[in-house]
């Protein structure tokens, strides 16, 4: 019985790819209050005296906030493969036309000052 | 919409097998069909990323060249009100998300209840948006002829300025803090126009759900126009940092 029971767990998450997946509101729920805690966290990190690290830690917790919504909210952690490609796809160009435009901006002075 | 004529014609020879009203006949599949559709609405947010990616390039680079006009011209934002509506648009992303559960089950009235939910609080956060503005618009802080540097040149004039202890600015500095407005305009505005046409498709939308449209099984719209909104939220999640809060400290 309860061999019979894990085969048909084992067997679920296979049959699942073809479905379509229900994200339960807990997680919702979970992500909302998380994100809450988060703004509260950055607010709070603003107030803090920290040189460069300020903009540094408002940006990582951009950062974080950014996934979970990526991820749960907008469903792509049980998304097909190919809707991983495309996002993580979107994130890589993103990240590199803006890294090699400001390269090149923080740059041009170099030496000069 | 519908097929024209002669597609109809073509379709009646090949044999009708049995399907859903919604699954277009250039489909296999219902899954297929939703796969596509969500492919099409990420391709579409990928544009929707270099736009504005483009706007925060300009934003780090001339912040990286004006940097004190852009400490004090960001020390003019109010973060009660940037926070509140940071709070605002995670919980209209909550509820949209919610929403999407709610038709993916069909629960029809906790459908209709979400979107009005997401609909409302996408108008409180244009209208603390619109609070900020009118404030910019008494300090002539909009770029333009009407222009004012006087928060910068006299900081002991201006009560945000003051709070923040900023120091005056000589003249030719304090001029570019109008780069940092038309930047806040521009990134803020282009946000508030996506807030405005999500809100217009979330009104369309409540009608559509009130009769049963997303309740039966094809949930698509409701899918995809939620990531649309989530995205809208993710560029606020940066927007809200970069405007308000890295330049608190920084004198």
């Amino acid at each position: 019985m309860s061999e019979q029971k894990q085969q048909l767990a084992h067997h679920e998450p296979k049959h699942g790819e073809h479905q379509h997946h229900v994200t339960p509101p807990g997680v919702y729920v979970a992500i909302f209050i998380t994100l809450l805690v988060f703004t509260a966290l950055t607010v709070g990190a603003s107030y803090v005296e920290m040189g460069v690290w300020n903009p540094v830690i408002a940006l990582a917790i951009g950062v974080i906030k950014a996934t979970l919504v990526v991820l749960f909210f907008m469903g792509v952690k049980y998304s097909s493969k190919l809707t991983m490609l495309t996002v993580g796809a979107g994130i890589f160009t993103f990240l590199t036309l803006i890294s090699m435009t400001l390269a090149d901006y923080i740059s041009r002075a170099w030496g000069l000052w | 919409m519908s097929d024209s004529p002669v597609i109809a014609h073509g379709a009646s020879e090949v044999e009708h097998h049995e399907h859903p009203a919604y699954l277009r006949h250039h489909f296999e599949s219902v899954e297929q069909q939703a796969d596509t559709t969500n492919f099409a609405m990420w391709l579409f947010l990928l544009t929707e990323v270099m736009f504005f990616g483009g706007l925060f390039t300009a934003y780090l680079i001339y912040r990286n060249w004006y940097y004190p006009a852009f400490v004090a011209a960001s020390h003019q934002l109010n973060i009660f009100w940037g926070t509140a509506n940071t709070a605002v648009l995670i919980s209209s992303s909550f509820t949209m998300a919610m929403g999407v559960w709610c038709a993916e089950t069909r629960r029809k009235g906790g459908l209709v209840l979400c979107l009005v939910l997401t609909f409302l609080l996408g108008l409180v956060f244009l209208g603390i948006k619109s609070i900020e503005y009118s404030e910019k618009i008494e300090k002539h802080h909009v770029p333009g002829f009407h222009y004012s540097l006087k928060s910068f040149l006299d900081p002991d004039s201006d009560e945000a300025a003051k709070a923040a202890g900023d120091k005056p600015l000589p003249l030719d500095v304090a001029r570019h803090t109008e780069v940092y407005f038309s930047l806040y305009f521009a990134m803020t505005g282009m946000h508030a126009l996506h807030m405005i046409i999500g809100i217009a498709i979330l009104g369309f939308m409540i009608f559509r759900a009130r009769a049963g449209a997303y309740t039966a099984g094809h949930v698509t719209f409701v899918e995809n126009f939620g990531l649309y909104w989530h995205f809208v939220d993710i560029i606020w999640i940066f927007l809200f940092p970069l405007l308000y809060l890295i330049s608190r400290h920084a004198n």
